[in-house]
């Protein structure tokens, strides 16, 4: 496994504490009813998002989910800004008019979370398709869910890129359910990786609550597509700690959230690992841990005072001119 | 003696001097250049109807052929486009929209609104529409109402080879997602284009004739269908004011207003099936802001109710005509209260 600098670790660290702090607290206050909508939250997915996107910069693009809020952190998005967007404020990402399910920031290339299943990958085969255009290496990454691996859009989205030859990337977050719907019963073939064949593609799979694991199959993915290798399909085997969105009583699991919570979870190995190898000490990831529950206290205290969007913004934003 | 071209040179001639002009112009779709990965000629179609032929080699790399997966590379052009990109895709058949349907109205359309106002999407998707070649009912209806219900979206109707040009060039330089819709009868029709490259501003009508007591009000091929009923009429007495929106959004409603509040009378024609449609769109906006100038009652010519049928016996009846415009003038010309 390739050595990762200290600096990275820590930043990854960061990144992935950031989603969880960011989850755990929505859901909070989620319950609370000051949230309006849908929300779905990423929490235990986190090193899915940061072992992919550890590897991006300001070249490349992403597409997410209704799962999205970890995609966006992972790609830059201000979290200030996230967190006034999920409470509906004019200073949110979208000032209010795209919500939980659409937050995104194309300065940042993050081509918005989004509502429609499958709806991601086929606008990544034309980031990808413009990154090659542009001829510096840039790179689109689609992540999915094991629901999406079922759309026809992703099926179709992995031939194009295949068959253009893509620097593209396809990640399936494969969190073991379709909503309420098993991703055993939905997903016809075993692992949503076996797919890859059919496309002419490399399929990997990963564990998804290894950062390092991620880490390294993404690496050689994305380096292979700016380089001109063409596409890869990456399965991440995960599970998310909450339910499909918020309110899901999920009584159609049987206790794998505590178990992975108690013996799977990402940012708990990923501790183990960096202080067993002298990489980072308790300290350093301490002093993050402190540094991000204040910024999510932040975002919280400012989203809730934030100013709602101002009645003239309904009708403004629909086109450039009309 | 000014140089005419088709409806289909037409189109292409603004393709190529758009992408002349600008790098960020590409081209994708189904047989765009047609012989992709094939043993003969690699640019042997130039779309299914020869639109693009001849810009595979002319512009290399930038001539796209796709698979049959219109998803995924309307998707892509979209997301092309969100990256800088000015890309033209072609929906070969708009009655296609069935399978990429999500990609235009739930993404492109709807990009800028959700992200508060900061993403530009500007991917224009050509695509072919329209009755009369026989292509029965799963290619040949008017679908364009459709994209005209969805914020976000820009529909153009071309009517002549003039519009065609200069509308394709303003679709390729404008900022919004743009629905280009082609009809199919009309590609070998000619006209006087000019060689220089023009854009036609979106949002405003042409008015094709001018004439004082009845305006008519008709979309794409349906201009050409009014201009010959009120040259009709214009025999019998009766001055048809005929006007072209060329887009159905943004639509120009100042034009078709001012226009009833002088003629008092109105008689919208569309191709399209009369539920929802411009027809009613068009009266709608009449009936709304225009009620008092109204001498008679409005009235459609539309096709009916039904799928485009294939046989000629049935599919020449279902296609609005000069004289179904011309009765339906006439009933409004001659109504008494």
């Amino acid at each position: 496994m390739p050595e990762i600098d200290e600096i990275t670790l820590l930043d990854a660290y960061r990144m992935m504490r950031t989603i969880r702090a960011f989850e755990e607290r929505v859901h909070e206050e989620f319950a609370t009813g000051e949230i309006p909508g849908f929300v779905h939250l990423y929490a235990g997915e986190e090193a899915s998002a940061t072992g992919v996107c550890t590897h991006l910069d300001a070249r490349d693009t992403i597409a997410s989910t209704h799962r999205g809020h970890g995609h966006c952190i992972a790609k830059g998005v201000d979290v200030k800004a996230m967190m006034a967007e999920i409470y509906g404020r004019g200073t949110g990402s979208c000032r209010g008019k795209g919500g939980s399910m659409h937050i995104a920031d194309l300065t940042k290339g993050m081509l918005g979370a989004n509502g429609i299943v499958g709806g991601g990958p086929p606008l990544i085969c034309g980031t990808a398709l413009a990154a090659k255009h542009e001829g510096a290496g840039g790179v689109g990454v689609a992540f999915f869910g094991d629901g999406a691996s079922n759309q026809g859009t992703t099926l179709e989205a992995l031939n194009l890129a295949s068959v253009w030859h893509l620097p593209a990337v396809f990640v399936a977050e494969n969190n073991g359910y379709a909503e309420a719907t098993s991703s055993s019963w939905s997903v016809a073939c075993d692992n949503i990786a076996d797919r890859a064949a059919a496309f002419g593609m490399p399929g990997v799979i990963v564990d998804g609550f290894d950062f390092f694991a991620v880490h390294e199959a993404a690496g050689e993915a994305i380096s292979r597509a700016r380089q001109g290798g063409g596409p890869t399909l990456i399965e991440v085997k995960l599970t998310r700690y909450f339910g499909h969105f918020e309110g899901d009583q999920q009584t159609y699991r049987a206790g794998e959230v505590t178990h992975a919570r108690e013996n799977l979870d990402c940012l708990l190995r990923f501790r183990a690992r960096v202080t067993e190898r002298d990489l980072l000490t308790d300290k350093q990831l301490d002093a993050v841990d402190i540094e991000v529950d204040a910024l999510i206290d932040a975002a919280v205290a400012e989203a809730e005072s934030a100013p709602r969007p101002d009645p003239g913004d309904l009708a403004t934003d629909v086109y450039v001119t009309y | 003696m000014a140089r005419t071209i088709s409806y289909r040179e037409a189109i292409n001639e603004a393709l190529a001097q758009e992408m002349e002009r600008d790098p960020r112009v590409i081209i994708m779709g189904e047989d765009n250049a047609g012989g992709a990965g094939s043993p003969g000629e690699d640019d042997a179609w130039g779309g299914v109807l020869g639109v693009t032929k001849g810009l595979y080699h002319r512009f290399p790399g930038r001539v796209l052929d796709t698979p049959i997966s219109e998803s995924a590379f309307i998707g892509a052009a979209i997301g092309a486009a969100t990256r800088g990109m000015r890309p033209v895709a072609e929906l070969m058949f708009i009655d296609f929209m069935g399978v990429c349907f999500d990609q235009i109205f739930n993404q492109a359309a709807k990009f800028r609104y959700m992200f508060g106002g900061r993403a530009i999407t500007p991917v224009t998707v050509r695509t072919m529409y329209g009755a009369g070649l026989r292509a029965a009912a799963q290619h040949s209806q008017a679908l364009y109402p459709i994209f005209t219900h969805i914020p976000g979206l820009k529909v153009v109707l071309p009517s002549s080879p003039y519009e065609a040009k200069g509308l394709m060039i303003q679709s390729i330089r404008d900022d919004d997602p743009v629905i280009f819709c082609e009809h199919k009868m009309l590609y070998d029709t000619v006209g006087e284009v000019p060689e220089e490259s023009y854009a036609i501003p979106f949002g405003e009508a042409n008015i094709v004739r001018e004439g004082g007591d009845v305006t008519i009000v008709a979309f794409g091929r349906m201009v050409g269908t009014a201009e010959q009923a009120a040259g009709q009429l214009a025999g019998d007495g009766i001055e048809c004011e005929v006007i072209d929106p060329r887009t159905t959004s943004p639509l120009d409603a100042d034009t078709i207003l001012e226009s009833v509040e002088s003629t008092g009378r109105l008689v919208v024609v569309d191709e399209a099936t009369p539920r929802c449609n411009m027809a009613t769109d068009v009266c709608a906006l009449v009936a709304q802001e225009a009620f008092g100038a109204l001498r008679a009652p409005v009235r459609m010519v539309t096709a009916p109710h039904t799928p485009v049928p294939f046989s000629d016996a049935l599919e020449d009846l279902y296609i609005p005509d000069p004289q179904r415009v011309a009765n339906a003038v006439k009933s409004v010309a001659g109504w008494k209260r």
